[in-house]
């Protein structure tokens, strides 16, 4: 009798909790954004918590094409919205139109018009306020309000991707611009955003910040002003929790709903997960732009040798890295593109596990082996090369183990010096001192020209303050003349082919090694539906108000 | 010496950690800027030289210390970089959620640790347990038995939350038992042996035949007789553990995904925040040497031979 008395408490107890669930819902991520000022450090904890309270003027969806969201129809050529102009200083450039849709309206029942885009561009164009990476606004060097709706702007170049406006949105200039007048160069610190995040006057997306715990969450509640779609939710919560096995076991208790794949679990954690939750939970699995790689240092005499490099890929086997330790779920990458992007080419160059080709290829360089196994050169240098990676990064440190030991089946000494991510980036990388390899990840667009990464000009230096990251040190003319002739290619068609000779010379060049791009492990609760991951930058909630409880 | 020397001293020692906690945090490797710039492709050379100039990193050290003290003594104590809200802001909460955390541990330490000390002190029979149980806890890393205590009352049973922090509306008493059990488990067992130690040495101490003699009971024996002159180490290392009160505990609270001061310290320094870091530190530096001083009140309150 006591077991069924108690199966009812429990049900009785548990009924209005579930009940209550459907109304909100509570996701689970791993970082806290530093900011939620929309155009102020890029972090991809802030653009996931803001995709449910505003939205870009323009974006990827899901199906990586490139959408209006608050605009009405992208700018084409074709369509008359784009027209193809010279600058006053004789430069090709462009003018653009935007429209934003009808009926958008601030929290506060304001209605947002072009004055609001106006205001986000002189702000951003005025370099006292910070807004980092300045290069649209000094591109966008002139925008005028055609009606309340309508913005006309122009830009001093012609790139295939103009009509992207990136990280570019409207700023509620009726609460917004007396901050920024009153002091422009502390505008950072002073922004409502910051200051009083709960204003519903600052947000246009289908919710609205209600409430603000610095370092653990964020709740969101659904912005009466929104005119799109009507969330299903009245309410989400972010909780950030850093450590994945707390977050993995606070989505067990059901304390969290869901954890965001855009910041959740490793792909190995969440396959481990699913299969020992047995059906309570869905785990889906979309392949993303993160992309996992080692850099060379190409300054480095061993690393200098082509054959070096190429003999590097051949001795890993990357299928059984991403079979053993990623359950099979990471796509090994071949060059920089993505396999689904539309540029990525498949006949590039390949390096499939291959030891005696590697072998080959050592002998060749005039590398021999050595009594301990490790190769040597004629002047009796060992084979030995620094791999360094992100300190406490645990599936980074496992690859990088199971690379020194295929290298090592080479006769390659791969000696393991990791460094906290702060160091390794702010320092090491950023201004080259890796002397050997360094594996780490970049994320990018959909149709990303990577010249910061590839262009001869973008190699880090002391006279440039160490921007660009371009850390191997790569030079190569042909390359260069590629990623600047790529993004004023307006036409497809006639950037495939650029795209091909791209990843043809990086593959046989091989300035970094490819290893996978990564897939996000999306966690949801049986009940919920909709939820359309993206694997890019825009993050899935940018599409919330879709989200239903079934 | 006496107090207001001790807090003078207090004082100057603060200003001079205040000095090398700036430049120590400054010579650690990467700035703001440095790690902005690894991840905006988009920076050029003209954005890291404006925005190093907008962030008053152009300057040397020196002169950057200088601008900060004197802002504090304006009572600026300025932004966290990494919470776009102002240093206090961020403090205030973190340090009450890191005393309500390790208060109530060292609370359940003290008692439960001395507790022990005492009862096998007084029946020497259960020492070996007491003893035994000590060196597990003292043993048993915080974050095995936080995953441990997670597993069994959050996931398993359901009875308790598996970390955070309360919502509006809910008891804030669940959330702090699993953390106050993790970490209060493993100071017990230094209260525990000290008390075990003081206790026996304080009970073969001639006044306690005397005391008995005249007839007294155990209970009053042990209480107010050994017990006073017992607390004299146990005070020393409630001193030195008042610093600890504010400067969190990391793994718990990492492990709980509790905001505290142990977490915002780690976040602060490894996220180049120089001001938020810097306040907090100092904070723990002066809560520290406080609670020294008070400790030695506390002891020469009861054994006057200190004074």
């Amino acid at each position: 009798m006591r077991a069924p008395i108690l199966a009812f408490a429990t049900l009785l107890a548990a009924t209005p909790a579930m009940a209550q669930q459907r109304e909100t819902l509570t996701i689970g991520i791993t970082q806290y954004p530093s900011t939620l000022h929309p155009n102020i450090e890029n972090m991809a904890a802030k653009s996931y918590v803001l995709g449910f309270a505003r939205r870009p003027l323009t974006a990827y969806a899901p199906d990586w094409s490139l959408v209006c969201l608050q605009c009405e129809t992208l700018p084409t050529i074709e369509n008359g919205l784009a027209v193809r102009e010279t600058t006053p200083d004789g430069r090709p450039g462009l003018r653009l139109t935007y429209r934003l849709r009808e009926g958008l309206r601030w929290g506060d029942g304001t209605p947002m018009t072009a004055e609001d885009l106006l205001f986000a561009w002189q702000a951003g164009r005025d370099e006292s306020t910070g807004f980092g990476a300045a290069e649209f606004y000094r591109s966008a060097y002139e925008m005028r309000v055609i009606d309340p709706r309508t913005i006309e702007m122009r830009l001093d170049k012609v790139t295939f991707d103009f009509a992207s406006m990136g990280d570019f949105q409207p700023l509620p200039a009726h609460l917004e611009r007396a901050v920024w007048q009153a002091d422009p160069r502390n505008y950072r610190t002073r922004t409502l955003y910051d200051t009083a995040p709960t204003n519903p006057g600052l947000w246009s997306g289908p919710y609205r910040v209600s409430a603000v715990q610095p370092g653990s969450g964020i709740t969101l509640v659904r912005n009466d002003a929104w005119s799109g779609q009507a969330p299903a939710f009245r309410e989400i919560r972010v909780r950030t929790v850093e450590n994945t096995t707390a977050l993995e076991a606070q989505l067990l208790s059901g304390q969290l709903d869901m954890i965001a794949g855009e910041l959740g679990l490793p792909v190995e954690q969440a396959a481990a997960l699913e299969r020992r939750a047995r059906g309570r939970f869905r785990v889906e699995y979309r392949p993303g732009l993160i992309y996992e790689h080692v850099d060379t240092n190409l300054d480095n005499p061993i690393l200098a040798d082509r054959r070096v490099r190429q003999a590097l890929m051949y001795s890993l086997d990357r299928a059984r890295i991403v079979a053993q330790l990623f359950d099979g779920r990471q796509t090994v990458a071949n060059s920089n593109v993505n396999p689904l992007d539309q540029m990525a080419d498949p006949a590039v160059r390949q390096y499939p596990y291959d030891l005696a080709r590697a072998t080959a290829l050592l002998e060749e360089a005039g590398w021999r082996p050595g009594p301990d196994g490790i190769r040597r050169n004629e002047a009796g240098q060992r084979l030995t090369l620094d791999l360094m990676t992100t300190a406490g990064n645990r599936s980074r440190e496992q690859v990088q183990q199971v690379m020194a030991a295929m290298w090592r089946q080479a006769g390659i000494e791969a000696r393991i010096r990791n460094e906290p991510p702060r160091v390794f980036f702010a320092e090491t990388l950023s201004r080259r001192r890796h002397q050997g390899l360094a594996m780490y990840a970049w994320i990018s667009a959909p149709e990303s020209v990577p010249r910061s990464s590839l262009h001869s000009d973008e190699i880090p230096t002391a006279a440039r303050n160490f921007s660009g990251q371009n850390y191997p040190g790569f030079r190569n003319a042909e390359m260069d003349r590629l990623l600047e002739q790529l993004p004023i290619t307006l036409s497809p068609e006639a950037r495939r082919p650029l795209w091909s000779r791209l990843q043809a010379i990086y593959a046989e060049e091989l300035p970094s090694l490819p290893l996978y791009f990564r897939q996000d492990a999306h966690v949801w609760p049986q009940w919920l539906d909709g939820v359309r991951p993206t694997g890019h930058l825009n993050p899935s909630s940018l599409w919330a108000e879709e989200w239903r409880a079934r | 010496m006496s107090i207001p020397a001790r807090l003078v001293q207090i004082l100057v020692t603060l200003l001079a950690l205040s000095c090398v906690f700036y430049l120590l945090l400054g010579l650690m490797p990467g700035d703001p800027i440095d790690l902005a710039l690894t991840l905006d492709p988009r920076l050029t050379p003209a954005d890291v030289e404006r925005l190093r100039a907008l962030h008053g990193l152009d300057r040397p050290l020196w002169a950057r210390y200088l601008a900060w003290a004197g802002a504090v003594l304006r009572g600026d104590f300025g932004y966290s970089r990494l919470f776009a809200q102002p240093v206090f802001a961020l403090v205030g909460p973190a340090l009450w959620s890191s005393l309500q955390l390790l208060g109530a541990a060292l609370g359940l330490a003290v008692l439960v640790g001395v507790g022990l000390g005492m009862l096998a002190a007084l029946r020497p029979r259960l020492s070996p347990l007491v003893q035994g149980l000590a060196a597990i806890a003292q043993a048993m890393p915080g974050f095995w038995l936080g995953i441990l205590l997670i597993i069994l009352f959050a996931v398993t049973l359901g009875m308790l939350p598996a970390g955070g922090v309360a919502e509006a509306g809910e008891p804030g008493w669940r959330f702090l038992v699993l953390p106050v059990a993790t970490l209060g488990f493993g100071h017990m067992a230094a209260y525990a042996r000290h008390a075990l130690s003081a206790m026996r040495g304080a009970m073969t101490d001639p006044w306690i035949r005397s005391a008995r003699a005249r007839g007294a009971s155990e209970g009053r024996i042990a209480l107010a007789h050994a017990l006073p002159n017992a607390a004299v180490p146990l005070i020393t290392l409630l001193g030195l553990d008042a610093g600890a009160l504010v400067s969190g505990a990391v793994i718990t609270e990492t492990l709980f995904a509790r905001p505290g001061m142990g977490k915002l310290i780690f976040d602060a320094v490894m996220g180049n925040d120089y001001n938020l870091a810097l306040v907090a530190l100092l904070l723990v530096a002066g809560v520290t040497m406080l609670g020294n001083l008070a400790a030695d009140l506390a002891q020469r309150a009861l054994d006057p031979r200190l004074a």
